[in-house]
């Protein structure tokens, strides 16, 4: 199924009755050459970068529940590329680059709309940090703009400038982020990825790994029977601690809790994504006009997919100390994801010690923006078995290193990244 | 969540917050590198029950060792943590 307008303008004329499935629901085969775990956006975007990019397309990707039922579906849509350190600029502008792409590549409407992204700065020292990072952006390529508060106020003159304790100075813009339809990504790749012969098998846990005689993991064994695999790739965010620990493994990793929340619609109001650099409040508005936001991990360890009340009062106060306004809106839904909470804020993307497993993990809270880029370099990596250059520094043994990639700079706590 | 502090009484989330496992003990001085690192950096990150250190900021400031399920949020029990308070809670 190719979609143009063509296609749109046929089926239109047919009363839109003929849309065909866009990816197929596959049933599992004795043995492919990558079987990945996890039919999050990650999973199938590193079967559709192997289909397409290396050749490899005996690929199955498995899925406990549906595709796009974890973490995929439960963010609040941000790309953006503004990070600070070595490691992370270069991996996150290689991801926005994709994204930039993403609809032809895909040949689907990923609903990409680089509306900007600004993050407010509240005080001088906030200022010259955000300064700093602008001008790391712009060594490296990557587009930023520190806006002055004559700038922030023609832009959104809807902030509420007189907060007396939080004032707003300004901001650092970045024009190529904004957001992405998360569901459409997930079955973007999906579609792409089935039409080059990738096996999308659903409603397929994996309940623990085959290993030969010298330990080797040669496949799965799943809720659907046992697959056999030349390579096991996970991209299992949330849940990668209990699928490592089928094989042996601990991780630096802890599951948290992140909440997000929508109200109901409202007309455009919010042109952009924004942050409030004051406490922690992000939010940005979607296209059936309900303001999707969010803010810190709950803090304590879970794996239970729902939040606590504390969190909610917290972003909803940020939300009043930045736009009063929106007290009256009321709150439609909220609800929980578990992140990957790395030791040092950073994502993992290396083989294991475990020949034939390798890992994609670590995703924090900021897994989504970094989709098409993770799915190229663990393509990368699963193909070539040596990291992309672009994910050099994301190794497993960098925390014994002591090479940590700490955006932050709060050590190994990982419920303060 | 509201959780019963052996001090305070039941009290609501907002008033703790978490340290993490309360697993990982601290390897002796002269402990090897690979002590350390499993210290300092690998976690159980267990699904199920689980121990944890919280603190009381908002209450009674006590350290609490708390056994929570991480799948329910349920909270099995409640105890001060090793040192200060310990003894005074058991009387």
């Amino acid at each position: 199924m190719k979609y143009s307008i063509f296609s749109l303008a046929r089926a239109a004329f047919s009363g839109h009755k003929n849309w065909q499935r866009t990816w197929r629901d596959a049933s599992p085969k004795a043995r492919y050459d990558v079987v990945i775990i996890g039919g999050g956006g990650h999973g199938l975007a590193t079967a559709w970068f192997l289909a397409s990019e290396y050749g490899i397309r005996n690929v199955a990707v498995l899925e406990k529940g549906w595709i796009g039922s974890g973490n995929a579906g439960r963010n609040t849509t941000i790309i953006r590329s503004n990070y600070g350190l070595p490691g992370n600029t270069g991996f996150y502008e290689l991801s926005m680059k994709l994204w930039e792409r993403m609809e032809q590549d895909l040949n689907y409407n990923t609903m990409v709309s680089q509306r900007g992204v600004i993050n407010l700065y509240h005080s001088d020292a906030q200022r010259d940090a955000y300064a700093r990072r602008g001008n790391t952006m712009r060594i490296n390529g990557i587009d930023a703009e520190l806006l002055d508060l004559a700038a922030v106020r023609k832009m959104m003159p809807f902030l509420n400038f007189d907060n007396a304790r939080f004032p707003v100075q300004g901001g650092l813009l970045q024009r190529r982020g904004g957001t992405a339809r998360h569901d459409a990504v997930v079955w973007g790749y999906a579609h792409a990825a089935s039409a080059l012969g990738v096996d999308i098998i659903q409603n397929c846990e994996v309940t623990g790994f085959v290993r030969d005689a010298n330990g080797k993991v040669t496949g799965v064994e799943t809720s659907r029977g046992k697959i056999g695999a030349g390579k096991v790739g996970m991209a299992v965010a949330g849940s990668s601690s209990r699928v490592a620990a089928m094989a042996g493994l601990r991780l630096p990793i802890e599951s948290h809790v992140l909440q997000a929340f929508v109200s109901e619609a409202i007309k455009p109001l919010i042109p952009n994504v924004m942050t409030f650099g004051a406490g922690h409040f992000y939010v940005s508005q979607s296209d059936k006009g309900g303001l999707v936001f969010g803010g810190d991990i709950d803090g304590y360890n879970s794996y239970a997919q729902r939040g606590n009340m504390p969190v909610m009062e917290d972003v909803c106060e940020g939300g009043m100390a930045l736009m009063p306004m929106i007290g009256r809106v009321r709150l439609l839904r909220q609800w929980g994801g578990i992140m990957d909470m790395s030791m040092d804020g950073s994502p993992i993307i290396d083989k294991t010690p475990v020949d034939g497993l390798y890992l994609n993990a670590g995703w924090c809270y900021g897994g989504f923006k970094a989709t098409p880029g993770s799915g190229l370099v663990f393509a990368h990596l699963l193909a070539r078995d040596e990291p992309h250059q672009e994910a050099a520094r994301f190794r497993l043994d960098r925390f014994r290193r002591g090479a940590m990639i700490d955006e932050k700079g709060v050590g190994a706590q990982p419920n303060l990244h | 969540m509201r959780i019963v502090c052996p001090f305070c009484g039941e009290r609501e989330l907002g008033e703790f917050t978490c340290l993490g496992d309360a697993k990982p003990v601290r390897p002796a001085a002269g402990a090897s590198e690979d002590e350390v690192f499993d210290y300092v950096y690998l976690r159980d990150n267990i699904a199920g029950e689980m121990s944890e250190h919280w603190y009381h900021g908002g209450g009674c400031r006590a350290w609490l060792k708390i056994t929570r399920n991480t799948l329910t949020h349920e909270i099995c029990s409640v105890e001060p943590a090793a040192g200060a308070g310990a003894r005074q809670a058991a009387r």
